[in-house]
């Protein structure tokens, strides 16, 4: 057996702010192998987009990484220094955001931007470094890349934009993608190519690739296993089937259920009642307890993470047992 | 459903809308000295034609720059179209005067998309929401507070908070406050444009749920805006596709769904990611959609379309019946 390519163990990003401290993800775990897709699903202020970037170790100030181990091929990368950690970033392990244009600089051309990231991690000539540029390019289906490579990212489409981020993420056949919501800006006709482009990179490369979104529907037809998170945590964990045909956590179902093609058309949609809860301000015990269907006397104590079967986790003590009621 | 005799609650007759960039002063100097300079004209809607009966629910779809959100501000009165008319219960708006004309628009209200930047952050809701029915006369400056209240209450906010501002609110709210706002000022009409494309899936439905209920109690008629399949056959009757300004489908929403007749309509339909479908392979339609500054001739999607014709590069296509009350713009129903 050798290590995943990726496991978080137990990870904690706490943000200090004036109002107190917040829990943006409070000992998460997880793993990814190679060539595996892993769906990071959950709502805004979930914590998904706090713990991909807690991977890459990107977490600005006042939040921090305090705890937990972030094992890429064994290796912590929470205890790495910031020079090892630069040597990893970019070559080993990429990071694909939901806007392109915080990976792109708006006044260099494209060409610049790539060969530069090229030349900080391989010992290549500009000619080759330029050579792999284009390559990257066209695999991400640029039409005529060479010509392409000379334009500044303010003359390309939102779309094409993504693919020039996901060709720079892709320079260094990277052992890890973590890609955060990176088709929600796009139509629906353009999301299916970029869609399309990150499925061929996992099965021709090998590349893990964690896919942080909001979209169950998305992840559906993706992903391997999908971890869904709320309120920092992760509450369910499992193959794409097993979650999203038998879900164990009341959070996954009413996630489930609330989506339109789950209900019949025109009926009223199944909704979670209330709102996610202030981070500030977490409840003692389940976080989803105020808004659980099947909440009980028991869920005013932190619920266990238990793996109910191989494979299969969740973090509530009344799971559905056979999925959501009819 | 309403009779036939009825006039639609709201008709768009050929309608067209362009939007001009003036010449700088370079350019008008370029093409005094006999430059061949051109105004740079985007065609974002071009020769529409929909009917709305009152009670319905049309979804309108289409992706980015389609030229949907442009028809949706027509239909609501805040864009004045180049060309062609839109007839309110039969009536052409400019045809009435001053404060007729004001009534009428009034009866069209339209939610946005981003519940942060159409709310003002500087008043109270309770301002927000009572500012223009004491405006218009709806309500008497006595009754105001517990007009408000009602208003509050029926799109699902606690009336006690009225005395906050937008940005005490989370995003769900603040949609209530945008469809409160919209409320009361008595519609019979709303347009959604991407009403609920910002908010968390559990909010949407909320959001959603809340659209229907109040269709039900006030018999509103909607034009839903959105480029989320999904929502849009949940919700409407009727769905319209747009595609660089023109309507290319139009057909009752279990017919476009079962069986959509355009190109691009299926092609849309095979792009939407759904939890149904697992481990699939994505295959994408080829190609971006082109600039509305330049759009291609003939059918604008021939360049992307996998059935198309030498015709399809000159004609443009006309939207025509294929089957009772469905409409599709192609080429390829009439080669058959």
């Amino acid at each position: 057996m050798t290590a995943p390519t990726l496991e978080l163990r137990d990870l904690r990003t706490h943000f200090a702010t004036r109002g107190g401290v917040v829990k943006a993800v409070d000992g998460v775990s997880l793993r990814v192998d190679r060539g595996q897709v892993l769906g990071l699903v959950g709502e805004s202020g979930s914590g998904k987009s706090v713990t991909g970037f807690s991977i890459l170790g990107l977490v600005d100030p006042p939040g921090q990484v305090v705890g937990g181990q972030v094992l890429f091929q064994g290796q912590d990368l929470a205890r790495l220094d910031e020079e090892a950690m630069r040597h990893l970033r970019g070559n080993r392990i990429a990071m694909i955001f939901q806007d392109p244009m915080m990976t792109l600089n708006p006044v260099l051309r494209i060409d610049t931007q790539m060969i530069e990231t090229v030349l900080a991690h391989a010992p290549v000539s500009r000619e080759e470094a330029r050579q792999r540029a284009r390559d990257a390019l066209g695999q991400v289906g640029i039409a005529a890349p060479e010509e392409r490579m000379r334009a500044y990212p303010h003359q390309f489409s939102g779309g094409m934009r993504q693919r020039v981020a996901i060709a720079i993420a892709l320079l260094h056949k990277p052992d890890l993608i973590v890609a955060d919501e990176p088709t929600t800006a796009l139509d629906v006709t353009i999301q299916g190519q970029i869609l399309a482009e990150a499925q061929k990179l996992c099965a021709e490369h090998g590349t893990a690739l964690i896919w942080i979104t909001h979209d169950l529907s998305v992840v559906a037809g993706l992903a391997d296993r999908i971890a869904v998170m709320y309120a920092g945590r992760v509450v369910e964990e499992g193959p794409v089937e097993a979650v999203l045909d038998a879900p164990l956590h009341p959070y996954t179902v009413g996630l489930i259920g609330s989506v339109p093609s789950r209900n019949r058309r025109g009926a009223p949609l199944n909704q979670i009642p209330g709102m996610t809860p202030s981070m500030l301000n977490l409840p003692a015990g389940c976080a989803f307890a105020a808004r659980c269907p099947r909440a009980a006397p028991g869920c005013s104590e932190p619920p266990p993470f238990v793996e109910f079967r191989p494979g299969r986790s969740a973090r509530c003590i009344h799971p559905h047992a056979e999925g959501p009621p009819a | 459903m309403s009779a036939a005799a009825e006039a639609p609650i709201v008709e768009v007759r050929g309608v067209s809308r362009r939007f001009e960039k003036k010449l700088d002063f370079v350019a008008r100097l370029a093409r005094r000295a006999g430059l061949p300079v051109r105004k740079e004209v985007v065609h974002a809607v071009d020769g529409v034609d929909l009917a709305i009966q009152r009670g319905e629910v049309v979804g309108l779809v289409g992706e980015s720059g389609c030229g949907k959100s442009t028809l949706g501000r027509m239909v609501a009165g805040i864009l004045p179209p180049s060309e062609g008319t839109i007839l309110r219960q039969g009536c052409d708006l400019r045809s009435l005067g001053g404060s007729e004309a004001r009534l009428a628009k009034l009866r069209t209200q339209m939610i946005f998309q981003d519940p942060y930047a159409s709310l003002n952050p500087r008043r109270k809701v309770a301002e927000i929401v009572g500012e223009a029915p004491l405006y218009h006369g709806l309500v008497r400056r006595a009754d105001l507070a517990d007009y408000v209240d009602e208003q509050l209450r029926r799109a699902g906010l606690d009336p006690t908070l009225k005395g906050r501002y937008p940005h005490q609110f989370s995003g769900g709210q603040r949609q209530r406050i945008g469809i409160a706002r919209a409320l009361a000022v008595q519609p019979d009409m709303l347009v959604c444009d991407e009403a609920v494309a910002a908010l968390d899936v559990s909010i949407q439905a909320q959001i959603l749920n809340l659209f229907m209920k109040l269709r039900r109690e006030l018999d509103l008629t909607y034009l839903f805006i959105s480029h989320d399949l999904g929502v849009v056959e949940h919700l409407s009757d009727r769905v319209v596709i747009m595609y660089l300004g023109r309507v290319v489908e139009a057909a009752p929403s279990e017919e476009v769904f079962a069986r959509p007749n355009h190109p691009y309509t299926q092609a849309l339909l095979a792009e939407v990611p759904r939890i149904e479908n697992r481990k699939r392979h994505f295959a994408g339609v080829q190609g971006e959609i082109p600039s509305p500054l330049n759009p291609p001739g003939g059918c604008h999607f021939h360049p992307r379309c996998p059935y198309a014709l030498a015709r399809c590069k000159v004609e443009r296509p006309v939207l025509r019946e294929i089957a009772p009350g469905h409409r599709s713009a192609c080429h390829l129903n009439e080669a058959t």
